[in-house]
């Protein structure tokens, strides 16, 4: 299979705080992947470090086979790395049709934009219902769902989802989860960082288990939800 | 009585009867401070209420191009506020689009205002003479409308070269940062008369050509209208500040609809977010910098021509505040909130405070007595330190911490703003 997204040794840092300790990570087109782990493993700073948010002092981040270790931000979006960020983070005084406007601001093409538009509301209908209220008025899964439909709008070839499920009540999480598999049947290669092991391996190929800024285990996802260590920490059993 | 305000014929009625009887007041009484700022408040309430859109037109035409001209005749000072509230609203627009729009705190406004004003006035006087070999200066004054131009590449690129290193902060940073860079403009130009002699430090420029009105004293003799040129003159600025103020508007309007507006305001409203969406921040932020140091460059140019002289003393940090303060009175973002923020400001400042001070030492001089019975004061004995127009600063203060309790979003809030409030309702 095709690799879309290769991490080789990546170190990164927060000042003198070394975050990352060598991560190698890989996901292949059309995988949903998940990487777990507990608060401060350093699950953030990866997706961070691979949008460009943060640079790696050392090791590479291979997207589709070319370096795009050291590019800023917004060309590593422009390549097809669509991140939504943690705590969703929408623009909550603009309406979630400006939000998703936002979503392809690198895209010029008129009709592009207003067909891809037309896909995020067939996924998220109630996006579709709400399209002239204001960002911040939605509840806490609509919001979500507003953040995937606009990275979504990127048309990215990969997403970069950070704890989608993160405060939201249980009956949403599944339906976010829900979403995430749909997604992927619908071509779209995923990255899921989840504090929700149980779930993200659920819906996963395969994981990665992240334990300060080193990755400690991975493998298929069905196996590592059986596997003693990660049942004890994060499956709560 | 409410459902009576609430019906549209009866408001159009009322507006258009204030905007007669108040409009005739003032060309009767052209010095009366109340019947001008009554004339103001019914063009306010034009615009502001709900009523025809023709109506709107014909009340806003009337007032500022019939009623204020021809009162201006009789009291030229009219023009003169006019003049000097269409440049702060320019400005203010300008400065609505790096702080309202891009969120961006500026404390250095001032500095592009004087980039713009220098660049006429070293070109439109005898100084270019000084360090350059050619001696054709002044240039003709027909020359100010592309110095106009010039002045607002310059003062962009000035925006650039500040914004540069200042943008890379935030917030509370970036606001020291541009305070004091929009100072270091200014002293530059109170020190850039040696070694080379460019702006003749303290002592300013003067005097600086201004653009030719032959034309349009000939287009007013046509119409029986006969007027020298100092007549013409202030009449003319009036006429000018009009179109650029509504040029200004409409390209705010645009840029606030356009992909740079939105970016804009997705950075304000969340960085990494923006980030996210592609959004480069450094030249977007950048460009919303310029873009506002444009405005203030083009009224710089046109507000030395006005005044025939520039010094550093018109670039002071505290024009920069009152320039900021225009746009959080109006309401940030919100384009009728920056020109309203802008004549509350100025007319209060140039007129309302003056005037009470004014009124204030008649009352001394004709040695008034207050009596109420157990209180009695001779105004006579008012001391020279209470005139209001000595506390501006102190009723601009003040005036500012009474919006931040009890209307923090501005007179005019920006719509999205106005939506916000009204779904949390």
């Amino acid at each position: 299979m095709k690799k879309v997204l290769e991490l080789k040794d990546v170190h990164t840092y927060y000042g003198h705080i070394h975050a990352l300790k060598g991560i190698n990570l890989e996901v292949a087109e059309g995988e949903i992947v998940t990487l777990i782990g507990a608060n401060g493993a350093g699950k953030t700073t990866t997706l961070r470090t691979i949008s460009g948010m943060i640079h790696p002092r050392k090791g590479e981040v291979l997207f589709e086979g070319a370096a795009v270790t050291h590019l800023p931000a917004h060309q590593i979006v422009k390549k097809g790395i669509g991140h939504v960020p943690e705590g969703r983070r929408i623009f909550p005084r603009l309406t979630v049709e400006e939000n998703l406007e936002i979503g392809a601001y690198l895209q010029n093409d008129r009709q592009e934009v207003e067909r891809r538009k037309a896909e995020v509301f067939e996924i998220f209908p109630r996006l579709a219902e709400r399209r002239r209220q204001l960002g911040g008025t939605l509840s806490g899964g609509e919001q979500q769902m507003l953040a995937i439909g606009r990275a979504l709008m990127q048309d990215p070839r990969i997403l970069l989802l950070d704890e989608p499920s993160m405060g939201l009540a249980p009956v949403l999480v599944d339906v976010i989860f829900e979403t995430i598999a749909e997604l992927n049947k619908r071509g779209k290669t995923i990255l899921l960082v989840e504090q929700n092991a149980l779930k993200a391996l659920e819906v996963a190929h395969r994981g990665y288990v992240l334990q300060t800024g080193e990755i400690t285990l991975s493998g298929p996802a069905k196996e590592l939800a059986q596997n003693e260590e990660v049942k004890k920490a994060y499956l709560g059993g | 009585m409410k459902k009576l305000f609430q019906n549209s014929a009866f408001l159009s009625l009322l507006i258009a009867a204030s905007a007669v009887i108040f409009g005739y007041w003032l060309l009767e009484n052209p010095r009366s401070t109340l019947a001008f700022l009554l004339t103001l408040g019914a063009l306010l309430a034009a615009f502001m209420l709900d009523i025809p859109k023709w109506l709107k037109v014909l009340v806003g035409g009337a007032i500022l191009l019939l009623v204020i001209p021809w009162a201006g005749f009789k009291n030229s000072f009219l023009f003169e506020l006019g003049v000097q509230t269409g440049i702060y609203a320019a400005m203010a627009l300008g400065l609505n689009v790096v702080v309202g729009l891009a969120g961006l705190l500026d404390l250095g406004y001032a500095a592009f205002f004087a980039v713009g004003a220098y660049t006429w006035a070293i070109f439109g006087s005898k100084q270019a003479n000084q360090f350059m070999p050619w001696h054709i200066f002044p240039l003709p004054g027909a020359y100010f409308y592309l110095f106009m131009l010039v002045a607002v590449v310059m003062a962009a690129l000035t925006g650039v070269i500040i914004g540069s290193p200042a943008l890379r902060l935030r917030g509370d940073y970036l606001a020291i940062v541009t305070l004091g860079l929009g100072e270091m403009v200014r002293v530059l130009a109170n020190n850039l008369d040696h070694p080379i002699n460019i702006t003749n430090g303290p002592q300013g420029i003067t005097p600086i050509q201004r653009p030719p009105i032959d034309w349009f004293i000939a287009l007013f003799d046509k119409f029986g209208i006969h007027m020298s040129r100092a007549e013409a003159y202030p009449l003319f600025f009036y006429f000018l500040v009009l179109v650029i103020i509504g040029i200004v508007t409409l390209v705010n309007i645009r840029l606030d609809r356009s992909r740079f507006g939105r970016a804009w305001i997705a950075i304000r409203e969340d960085e990494v977010a923006a980030r996210a969406m592609g959004i480069p921040l450094l030249p977007t932020k950048l460009l919303a910098f310029a873009t506002g140091a444009s405005f203030s460059g083009a009224m710089g140019a046109l507000f030395a021509a006005k005044q025939l002289y520039v010094s550093p003393e018109s670039f002071t940090l505290i024009q920069s505040i009152m320039i900021l303060v225009m746009v959080i009175l109006g309401g940030m973002g919100s384009i009728p909130g920056a020109i309203l923020g802008a004549a509350t400001v100025t007319i209060l400042n140039v007129d309302l405070l003056k005037t009470a001070s004014d009124y204030l030492n008649d009352l001394r001089n004709a040695g008034f007595v207050l009596d109420l019975g157990i209180f009695k004061y001779n105004f006579a004995n008012l001391p020279n330190q209470l005139e209001p127009a000595k506390y501006e600063r102190m009723v601009f203060g003040l005036i500012m911490i009474l919006m931040m309790i009890y209307r923090p979003e501005g007179i005019i809030p920006e719509r999205r703003h106005v939506a916000e409030m009204k779904e949390k309702e």
